[in-house]
């Protein structure tokens, strides 16, 4: 066995179908992404090449910067959220009555499609008929907000169904990440006399460091290229005020039939991705506490 | 032994793709055809398309494939297979802006060999309508359906208030005071979209500016700052100020506005005919609802260039068009022209779909209503074709952005009219 696992041709011919595969799904396509930006391409036509007039472009454009920056804004959300996230596992994952039929219920809105909670929160948020506003007049607001409609608060308005969206994602994973802190630390604690807070904040959280680590980077990273609400409930809009690089991608693509823009946009959006990442790899490298 | 294998399923993979599919088991040829609707949605003109179809294979000896998806998923799929070069043999498009890239990247088969061989087809189409589908002096679609717009309102609502159908701008916004003052939405439009939104200021500039005015802007012989194109943008926001809209327009589909109207809490709609089946024929809407619903035609402006009533904002809808590449071009120009002429005759009564083609009334049983529309497209003085479908599709989302923060009030007219003028400049260059 080890003379086969040491075999350097045996090893490769084992990471071979993988690597065909996250090459063909995702590499190639990358750099073809990257290729395309270089092009003038109504999606139909002939290409013509223009070289880095679209990353130029791109640099220039105040509609991306603007995308970018509600996407950041996202982003910030998010991670916000993720303390609220990490309270209700931390709640959960003590033997509370409900726990598990809570966390069925968080589990919920990840079951459904994103047309799907679109459409539900397009008619909460309906400025006449919605259940929101009406619920705001009955107990006597004069005037509700028009949500999505008001572009000063649509985006603002947006990161509510965005959040309750992925709330299950998170606490199933800081949940079972919890669950895996041993017995006999806590129980050590709590014959120390440690409540239940300082428990939570001093040894649990520190224990799931790692867990919390990678999930802030999912959060940052996802909401940076999330798509999915902002296009079905308001498109962008109004007149950009919630656009992000996604949406924005998607439109100057496929409404606009400019495809080497679009591509631009694409890979711009792979760039800051990726900065995102490496700063906040450098920002959180706290070391990982071992019990 | 291995190679063998290797190279004989090879052969085997290459020989089944480059098998044409051009003649089924019992060397009939096939037409492939693609179009937008589904039987659960669109389940009338699909009725009436799969009746033509068996109708015509009876008679020829052709096979037609039908590949059916809803008109967002077609408009999607069609791109991927223009760009793929796999266009089905027949298949369906928009006008204008629409198809002049297809027409361009060399896609689409000129079609004036089918009206010009036919007799039946020669002067059957309402003038000015296939010439939406022309590039260049050839048509390459052949229009199916043909919409204009009218105000629909609940004639209920304006009994209670005691008011009349306007007649002149003024008229409408004296409907519109009565109306707000007591709580009633006047109109609901659905702005999120902005094409439902431009209709409005569509129809506000003909009447201001005349009727050739935004064509012409559009086609670089007028400028968008025009003054009229300018007092017609006011002219909307003064509606919106004055409470003339459901409250927070932009943020609603044009789906979740007409909500408003078929709930009778707004009194007038802005649409195009398309809407019809639900005030007449649909058997999914209420029929004291559908009592209660006339239209009329939007009000004159005083001291506007366009004094005619009968200048309507619309538009064609899909027409028919046949790839360049299609191996069965003849036989598929040969069913394109078939289903032309048998749509027309059946459209309006089945399905309630206004067709491109010169409908005799004198031998239909209609709705009051389709009556009534159709003898107003014969004394129509003109037709624009929506703002959207003319222009490129750049200033096409530029138009429905601006439309939506028109109504939102989170553009200036000036400003309105400006950012047109740049993105039109930049493709006229």
């Amino acid at each position: 066995m080890r003379s086969v696992m040491s075999n350097k041709w045996v090893i490769s011919l084992y990471i071979l179908p993988a690597l065909i595969l996250i090459l063909l799904l995702i590499y190639i396509p990358i750099v073809l992404t990257g290729y395309y930006g270089l092009m003038d391409w109504n999606g139909i036509g002939k290409m013509k090449f223009i070289g880095l007039e679209n990353y130029i472009e791109l640099a220039k454009d105040t509609k991306f910067w603007q995308s970018a920056w509600h996407s950041l804004l996202l982003g910030l959300f998010s991670t916000l959220s993720l303390v609220g996230y990490l309270i209700l596992s931390l709640i959960l994952a003590s033997k509370i009555k409900g726990a598990n039929f809570l966390r069925k219920i968080y589990l919920i809105p990840m079951l459904l499609s994103s047309v799907a909670i679109g459409q539900l929160w397009a008619k909460i948020f309906d400025p006449t008929n919605g259940m929101l506003n009406r619920l705001l007049v009955l107990v006597g607001v004069e005037n509700p907000p028009l949500w999505l409609a008001d572009s000063n608060i649509v985006l603002f308005a947006l990161f509510i169904p965005i959040v309750w969206q992925y709330a299950g994602f998170y606490i199933i994973i800081f949940y079972a990440a919890l669950k895996n802190v041993p017995e006999e630390l806590i129980e050590a604690a709590k014959i120390d006399g440690a409540t239940p807070l300082q428990i939570a904040y001093k040894i649990k959280v520190p224990l799931i460091a790692g867990v919390i680590k990678v999930m802030v980077i999912l959060a940052i990273v996802g909401s940076l290229k999330y798509f999915d609400l902002i296009f079905v409930l308001t498109g962008g809009g109004p007149n950009g005020a919630s656009e992000v690089m996604a949406s924005y991608m998607y439109t100057e693509a496929f409404s606009k039939y400019n495809f080497g823009y679009g591509s631009a946009i694409g890979f711009g959006l792979l760039i800051i991705c990726l900065v995102a990442t490496w700063l906040i790899q450098k920002l959180l490298n706290t070391k990982d506490v071992d019990y | 032994m291995s190679v063998i294998m290797l190279v004989s399923l090879a052969l085997a993979g290459c020989s089944s793709s480059s098998s044409s599919e051009e003649s089924s088991s019992d060397g009939k040829k096939v037409i492939k055809f693609m179009h937008l609707w589904p039987e659960g949605s669109s389940n009338a003109q699909f009725s009436i398309v799969k009746d033509i179809i068996t109708e015509y294979e009876k008679e020829h000896n052709v096979k037609i494939e039908t590949e059916i998806l809803n008109p967002d998923q077609y408009r999607e799929k069609l791109k991927v297979l223009a760009s793929s070069n796999e266009l089905p043999d027949i298949g369906m498009t928009w006008s204008d802006g629409f198809i002049k890239p297809y027409v361009e990247g060399n896609m689409l088969a000129p079609l004036d060999d089918i009206v010009d061989g036919d007799a039946d087809l020669k002067d059957a189409f309402i003038p000015g309508v296939k010439e939406s589908y022309a590039v260049d002096g050839k048509t390459y679609g052949l229009p199916l359906e043909l919409n204009i717009s009218y105000v629909f309102y609940n004639k209920e609502i304006f009994k209670k208030y005691n008011l009349e159908v306007p007649k002149t701008f003024s008229e409408y916004k004296k409907v519109v005071k009565t109306l707000a003052d007591n709580g009633v939405v006047p109109a609901t439009v659905g702005a999120k979209d902005g094409w439902p939104a431009s209709f409005w200021f569509m129809y506000l500039a003909d009447r201001i500016g005349g009727p050739t005015i935004l064509t012409d802007v559009i086609k670089g012989k007028a400028k968008m700052d025009d003054p009229a194109i300018v007092k017609a943008a006011e002219e909307v926001q003064n509606l919106v100020d004055m409470g003339g809209f459901v409250k927070g327009s932009s943020a609603l589909s044009n789906d979740d506005a007409k909500g408003y109207f078929m709930n009778e809490q707004a009194a007038m709609f802005l649409t195009a005919t398309w809407e019809l089946p639900n005030y007449t024929t649909s058997p999914d809407v209420k029929q004291e609802f559908k009592d209660k619903i006339g239209y009329f035609k939007f009000p004159t402006y005083e001291g506007g260039k366009g004094t005619s009533i009968n200048s309507y904002v619309g538009g064609p809808g899909v027409g028919l068009f046949v790839a360049k590449d299609s191996k069965v071009q003849k036989e598929a120009k040969d069913f394109v022209g078939y289903l032309v002429k048998r749509w027309g005759e059946k459209s309006v009564t089945d399905a309630g779909v206004i067709p491109a083609t010169k409908v005799d009334t004198s031998k239909l049983d209609l709705a009051p209503m389709y009556i009534e529309i159709l003898k107003d497209l014969g004394e129509a003085s003109n037709v624009t074709t929506y703002f959207d479908t003319q222009s490129s599709p750049a200033v096409a989302e530029l138009h429905h952005d601006l439309m939506t923060a028109l109504f939102g009030k989170q553009v200036t007219p000036k400003e309105f009219v400006k950012q047109h003028a740049e993105e039109l400049a930049k493709e006229q260059k």
